[in-house]
C-alpha cells in the first residue's frame, strides 16, 4: 500500500526578529521549505531568505504612469484644442505643441494620480487584501510583539525542524 | 597635464583672437567646476548633519573635490576684476550718470546690490568662508584617521552646520552675482534654486563617476553596488528636481508674458540658441529619467558612466546657456576656445582632485559609521 506523506505545518514563535532570521537561515540551509513569516514590522533581508522574487509592481507603475500621461494629454487636446479652442492670456489654442507648457502641470498630476491609485489597487488585488477579507494569520500575537515562522514539514523531517527551532530560541512551537 | 596644456593654449589663443568671448568662456567653465567642487563640500556637510552612515566609505571623494575651491576662487576674482567690463554690464560707470546717454534707470535701481565695493566684498566673503570650512572639515577628517573617537565627528557636525547655513544663503546670492547679473535687467526669484539644483546634480554625478573610475582601477573595493545604487538614486532624483525648477521658471515667465521677464527666454529662443535651449531640457531631464529609471540600471557601472557623462555634458550646456546670451548675444559659437577651455579646466580639476585623493587614505580610517557603511545593503 502506498504511504501517504502527511504534510503538516509547524509554527515557530519567536520573541525577537534576530532569532527568527537565524532560525530561518538554518532551516533554509537544511533545505526545508519555509511557507511564510509573520511579523509586526518588516524584517530587513527576510524576502531574500524566503526566496521571494523581486516585485514587479514597478513595471505596473510605469505602465500606469504612461497611460495616465497619455490620457491627460488626450483629454486636454480634446477639450482645449479640438472641441472648444479659446484664447487664454493671448495664447490662442491652435495646436497642442504650442500650448504644451500650460498643460504640463495637469499631465503631471494625472500621471501621478493614475500611477499611485492603480498601483495601490494592483497591490491589494495581488495580495488578496480586499475589504472584508479575514487576515490569514496563524497566531494573533504576530500583530503585536511575536515573530512567527511557518514551516511545512513531513513525517520524516519534523523532528529536525522542531529541534532547529528550539535551538535557535523559539519560545513556543506549535 | 596634457589637458591643462591644451587649456592653456586655448586660453592664449582665445585672448589673442577674441578676448570678449574668452572671458565669457572662462566664466562658464570656472563656474561649472566651482559648482562641482562646492557640491563636494556640501555633500560632506549634508551627510554629517543627517548622521548618514552609508556614505562614510565614499566620503574622501567629495572631500577631495572641495579642494578645487581655492583655485576657482582665484579664477573668479581674476575674471571679475580683469574681465568684469566684458561680462557684467552693470560695472560700467556711465550707466549711473543721469547726464550720460548711456544712463540706465533700471540698473541704477539695482545699484544697492550691484556695486563695486559690495560685490567685491561678497566675492571675497563667499570664497573665504567656503574655502575655510572646506579645509577645516578636511583637517578634522585627517585628524580622525589618527585619533579616532567621536571628538572629530562632533566637531565636523558643528562645522557642517555652519557651512549649510552659510551655503543656504550664499548658494542663491552667489548665483545672482556670478550668473544672473550677466543679464543685468532681468531677474528671477527662482534663479538661485535653479542654479543650486544644477550644481547639486553635476556634483553628485562627478562623485559617482570618480568612484567608478577608482573602482575600475582597483581602488575603493569596499564600495559595492548598493552605494552606487544610492548615488544613482541621487542623480535620478536631482535631475528630476532640476527639470522641475527649470520648468517652473520657464512656465511662469512664458505664461505671464511680461516683457522684462520674457526678454531672457526671448534671447535664448531667437538668437540662435534654440537647439541648445531645447536640447538642454531633453539631455538633462529625459535622458537621465529614462536611463536611470530601473533598479538594475542604477546598479550597473557601465550604465552609470553613460548617464553620468550625459548629465555632465548637459549641465555644461546649461551653464553655457546662462552666460552666453547675456555676454556674446548672437556672436556665440562652440569652437576651439570653448572646447579647449573646458578641457583645460577639466585637466586642472582632475589633477587637483586626484592629488588630494592620493594624499590621504581613500577610506576615512576611523569614521564612527565605517562598519555600517561597509555593510550597507538595500
Amino acid at each position: 500500500m502506498e504511504v501517504i506523506m502527511s504534510n503538516k505545518t509547524i509554527l515557530g514563535i519567536y520573541s525577537d526578529d534576530e532569532l527568527l532570521v537565524k532560525g530561518a537561515r538554518q532551516l533554509r540551509d537544511k533545505g526545508v521549505k519555509i511557507k511564510n513569516v509573520f511579523s509586526p514590522f518588516p524584517i530587513h533581508g527576510i524576502d531574500a531568505l524566503l526566496g521571494i522574487p523581486r516585485t514587479r509592481l514597478a513595471i505596473c507603475s510605469f505602465i500606469y504612469g504612461v497611460a495616465g500621461c497619455s490620457l491627460a494629454i488626450l483629454m486636454m487636446w480634446y477639450m482645449m484644442i479640438y472641441d472648444w479652442p479659446s484664447d487664454v492670456g493671448g495664447k490662442p489654442n491652435f495646436a497642442l505643441y504650442m500650448n504644451l507648457p500650460s498643460f504640463i502641470p495637469i499631465t503631471f498630476e494625472c500621471t501621478v494620480l493614475c500611477a499611485a491609485h492603480l498601483m495601490v489597487l494592483t497591490f491589494l488585488l495581488r495580495s488578496k487584501l480586499l475589504p472584508g477579507v479575514t487576515a490569514p494569520i496563524p497566531d494573533v500575537r504576530c500583530t503585536d510583539d511575536r515573530f512567527v515562522i511557518q514551516v511545512s514539514a513531513t513525517e520524516a523531517n519534523q523532528n529536525d525542524i522542531i529541534s532547529i527551532l528550539k535551538q535557535t530560541g523559539a519560545s513556543e512551537i506549535k | 597635464m596634457v589637458l591643462m596644456a591644451i587649456g592653456l593654449a586655448a586660453i592664449t589663443y582665445g585672448f589673442t583672437t577674441n578676448p570678449h568671448r574668452m572671458w565669457a568662456n572662462l566664466l562658464v567653465d570656472n563656474f561649472y567646476f566651482m559648482a562641482i567642487s562646492l557640491c563636494g563640500t556640501f555633500f560632506v556637510a549634508a551627510n554629517y548633519l543627517a548622521q548618514a552612515g552609508w556614505s562614510a566609505v565614499i566620503k574622501r571623494v567629495p572631500e577631495a573635490m572641495g579642494q578645487f575651491l581655492p583655485f576657482a576662487g582665484v579664477f573668479m576674482i581674476i575674471i571679475f576684476f580683469a574681465g568684469g567690463h566684458d561680462l557684467y554690464h552693470w560695472t560700467h560707470k556711465e550707466l549711473y550718470n543721469p547726464a550720460s546717454p548711456e544712463y540706465d534707470k533700471i540698473i541704477e535701481g539695482k545699484s544697492g546690490w550691484l556695486n563695486m565695493p559690495f560685490y567685491s566684498f561678497r566675492l571675497f566673503l563667499y570664497f573665504s568662508v567656503w574655502v575655510l570650512l572646506t579645509f577645516m572639515l578636511r583637517r578634522e577628517s585627517m585628524q580622525e584617521d589618527l585619533d579616532g573617537g567621536l571628538k572629530h565627528y562632533n566637531r565636523s557636525m558643528v562645522l557642517s552646520a555652519i557651512f549649510i547655513v552659510f551655503f543656504a544663503v550664499s548658494s542663491s546670492t552667489s548665483a545672482w552675482d556670478f550668473l544672473m547679473s550677466v543679464d543685468t535687467h532681468w531677474f528671477s526669484t527662482l534663479f538661485g534654486w535653479y542654479t543650486f539644483a544644477g550644481l547639486f546634480v553635476t556634483g553628485l554625478t562627478a562623485i559617482a563617476l570618480i568612484i567608478i573610475y577608482l573602482k575600475n582601477n582597483n581602488y575603493l573595493q569596499q564600495v559595492n553596488e548598493n552605494h552606487l545604487h544610492d548615488m544613482a538614486k541621487y542623480m535620478f532624483a536631482f535631475s528630476v528636481f532640476w527639470a522641475y525648477l527649470w520648468f517652473d521658471q520657464f512656465m511662469l515667465i512664458w505664461y505671464a508674458n511680461f516683457p522684462e521677464e520674457v526678454a531672457y527666454f526671448y534671447a535664448r529662443w531667437n538668437d540662435g540658441y534654440k537647439i541648445l535651449f531645447i536640447g538642454n531640457f531633453l539631455i538633462n531631464f529625459i535622458c537621465p529619467f529614462l536611463i536611470l529609471m530601473t533598479r538594475d540600471a542604477k546598479r550597473k557601472m557601465r550604465v552609470l558612466q553613460v548617464a553620468g557623462t550625459i548629465i555632465l555634458f548637459g549641465h555644461w550646456i546649461d551653464v553655457f546657456l546662462m552666460v552666453m546670451p547675456g555676454t556674446m548675444g548672437k556672436d556665440w559659437g562652440i569652437g576651439i576656445i570653448e572646447i579647449g577651455t573646458f578641457l583645460g579646466f577639466a585637466g586642472l580639476f582632475i589633477w587637483v582632485v586626484l592629488r588630494a585623493l592620493s594624499k590621504a587614505p581613500l577610506v576615512a580610517q576611523k569614521h564612527p559609521f565605517l562598519q555600517e557603511s561597509y555593510h550597507h545593503h538595500i
